[in-house]
């Protein structure tokens, strides 16, 4: 009697251990590393709320072949290390099968490799660094890179500005800065009279401007954050500086102190909001319902960065890595900044936005792309 | 030539920021033989004071100036009883590294109370433009600034040469003990010392924010370290040298950066402190006096 209940038991508890396999996971879990304190917070709650903003209207369109998608968000700190342990919390604890992020360029260096050891297919909204896509295949950006824009911001100033005479100034001690600044020195078309670095706790630019007005630049190419591009551009209309400066996505966000100053001025951006493409104004309008505000350039890339990996996982019709992978190869589609398609790196050559700074206003001036 | 004597104001103006730190540095040094790390953070803390005046209390900067120079007298006071009365008797190097401690503090206090981020200076309409002499341009902040530092310099000579408290500092500089035993109230000289280099402090956090329109917590960590090596190019411990020193330091680094070598201007400032602590490591105005071991 025993023996028979034992085998009864057995035989129960190994049924139940098969029970919950059949159905197969009910949501598609994808997880977002982003900086949510710190210094850099404003950045990672813009692409969070872009990124629950799209993932909620996946849901409400039936999610992924019927599955919902479930959004697993930590806050690395833009901390390298940090990033590192909440991935792999991500794939050991969560079991996701794809990853949007991380935002910051140095921590999705450091997660990249991770992921390419894992297979978990990843796409970070905004690292612009050309290293962090190359040397792995599971790894893709959905932002243009530095050297790509740098070069671009060079073209508009040969084709548009018909400009023969530039100058460059750069943070030397920044990767970033000095990215766009080399990659912009070699696509210009005209002379560069002047290639001038500074420091990152330099603030008496006025200098170096007055030797690039005695120089007679027609453009300034100026790649560094907005807090500096306001202290450089106050001080070059001192120094009555009449060359335009030029610059890149850092300059984001630089006319809400400094639009006086910046007035006329131009600088690449990933998105401008007076882009009238019903996807880009569907989206603002989404957005602003949704949080009171219009998105900048890296929310804008974050929503592009979930739609783009819904959209492969989407098409996979699988939650294998490798699968996904295949699809995010042969990704097609147009998106809120631009018109993604990847090349053998995993980056994206879509068109950058020239936006000329105009009474105070961000207002785009042209697309340029290769 | 035009183009050289504008880069030649644009240091001057520099340099008169960088005087008025060397100043404070160099009065404390005088007198208790103290390199205070933390004046540069003085000076940190005489913008945020100003500019919250401006900002938040709508006061016009004729009145914020001076309420910032009292309030940074006042902390430079109370640093002094806090962290280095207690050390005055303790060893020389127990108290550069208290000052390093003030130092990092007072930064990182401020960046937790107000943010990392810079904040905007608000404009002054009546400080745009500036006087145009054929090529050359001299700017009114610059005007001002010059003004402000040499008032300040020749109060500071008047207060040191001919009044009770400054003879009450030359003599504790001199000898402290002396001074004591002449009746010299030894701990409020070197307090009043602390007030007028903080005030001095203060008045270049202003001119800061006047002429780089910006103001941040670690603002004062490298323009203290420039201002320290101006003082010590000076001769540390000697008013006038102080002054010299720094209107040098801002000429050279303008110079750098007006003829081509921009990324260089602070390895050349640097530069020179080690030069000058190789060939003369008592300053230019510095009398050799040999120390004892």
């Amino acid at each position: 009697m025993k023996k028979v209940l034992a085998l009864v038991l057995v035989l129960v508890l190994t049924a139940a251990l098969f029970a919950g396999c059949d159905k197969g996971p009910e949501t598609v879990k994808i997880g977002l590393i982003t900086p949510k304190t710190g210094d850099l917070a404003v950045y990672g709650i813009a692409v969070e709320n872009a990124v629950i903003l799209a993932v909620d209207k996946i849901n409400a369109d039936g999610g992924i072949d019927g599955k919902d998608i479930e959004l697993i968000v930590y806050d690395n700190k833009a901390d390298a290390t940090e990033s590192i342990n909440v991935f792999n919390r991500l794939v050991d604890n969560d079991k996701i099968v794809a990853l949007v992020g991380p935002v910051i360029s140095s921590t999705s260096l450091a997660v990249a490799p991770l992921a390419e050891a894992a297979g978990i297919p990843m796409i970070s909204p905004t690292a612009t660094n050309l290293a962090v896509t190359p040397d792995y295949e599971y790894v893709f950006r959905a932002c243009y890179t530095d050297p790509y824009q740098g070069a671009m911001v060079a073209k508009f100033a040969n084709e548009n500005l018909m400009a023969t005479k530039a100058a460059i100034l750069y943070n030397a001690g920044d990767d970033y800065s000095s990215g766009l600044a080399t990659a912009f020195e070699g696509t210009f078309t005209g002379e560069v009279v002047a290639k001038e670095g500074y420091t990152a706790d330099d603030v008496d630019f006025r200098s170096l401007l007055t030797s690039i007005k005695e120089l007679g630049a027609e453009v300034v190419f100026v790649p560094d954050y907005y807090n500096t591009i306001g202290l450089i551009a106050t001080q070059a209309r001192e120094v009555g500086l009449e060359a335009v400066l030029l610059g890149g996505d850092g300059w984001d966000a630089v006319q809400s102190e400094y639009g006086d100053v910046t007035e006329g001025y131009f600088f690449a951006n990933h998105y401008s909001t007076t882009d009238e493409s019903p996807l880009v104004q569907g989206f603002i309008t989404d957005y602003n319902a949704a949080y009171g505000e219009t998105p900048n350039a890296l929310a804008a890339l974050g929503y592009d960065g979930i739609l783009v990996m819904a959209a492969a996982i989407d098409a996979a019709d699988s939650l294998e890595g490798a699968d996904i992978l295949a699809a995010l190869k042969g990704t097609d589609m147009d998106a809120v900044t631009g018109h993604i398609t990847f090349d053998a790196n995993g980056d994206t050559e879509k068109s950058v936005s020239i936006i000329k700074i105009t009474n105070g206003d961000l207002v785009l001036e042209t697309k340029i792309s290769k | 030539m035009s183009y050289f004597i504008q880069q030649i104001v644009y240091g001057l103006s520099a340099g008169s920021i960088y005087a008025l730190i060397a100043l404070g540095y160099t009065m404390v040094y005088g007198i208790v033989k103290l390199i205070n790390f933390a004046h540069g953070e003085v000076l940190m803390m005489g913008a945020y004071f100003t500019i919250f005046g401006i900002i938040s209390f709508n006061i016009p900067i004729i009145l914020a100036l001076p309420i910032s120079m009292v309030l940074c007298a006042l902390l430079g006071m109370f640093i002094d009883r806090v962290a280095y009365k207690p050390l005055r008797n303790a060893p020389r190097i127990s108290a550069l590294i208290t000052a390093l401690g003030v130092s990092m503090f007072l930064s990182n206090f401020f960046k937790l109370l107000f943010g990392a981020e810079k904040r905007k200076m608000p404009d002054f309409p009546a400080l745009k433009g500036g006087y145009v002499f054929g090529d050359v341009t001299i700017p009114y902040k610059a005007i001002l600034t010059l003004v402000l530092t040499l008032v300040c310099l020749i109060t500071l000579q008047i207060i040191v040469r001919k009044t009770k408290v400054g003879r009450a500092m030359r003599a504790v500089s001199e000898d402290k003990q002396a001074a004591q035993l002449m009746g010299v109230n030894v701990d409020l000289t070197i307090s009043i010392t602390f007030a007028i280099g903080s005030a001095l402090a203060a008045v270049g956090g202003v001119l800061y924010a006047i002429n780089y329109s910006q103001i941040f917590p670690t603002m004062g960590t490298l323009t203290g370290l420039k201002a320290f090596v101006a003082a010590v190019l000076g001769g540390i411990g000697i008013l006038p040298g102080a002054m010299f020193g720094g209107f040098l330091i801002g000429i050279v680094e303008n110079l750098t950066k007006g003829y081509g070598a921009g990324g260089w201007s602070n390895a050349v400032v640097f530069g020179i402190l080690i030069i000058v602590l190789l060939v003369k490591p008592e300053g230019i105005f510095g009398k050799n006096t040999r120390e004892k071991v």
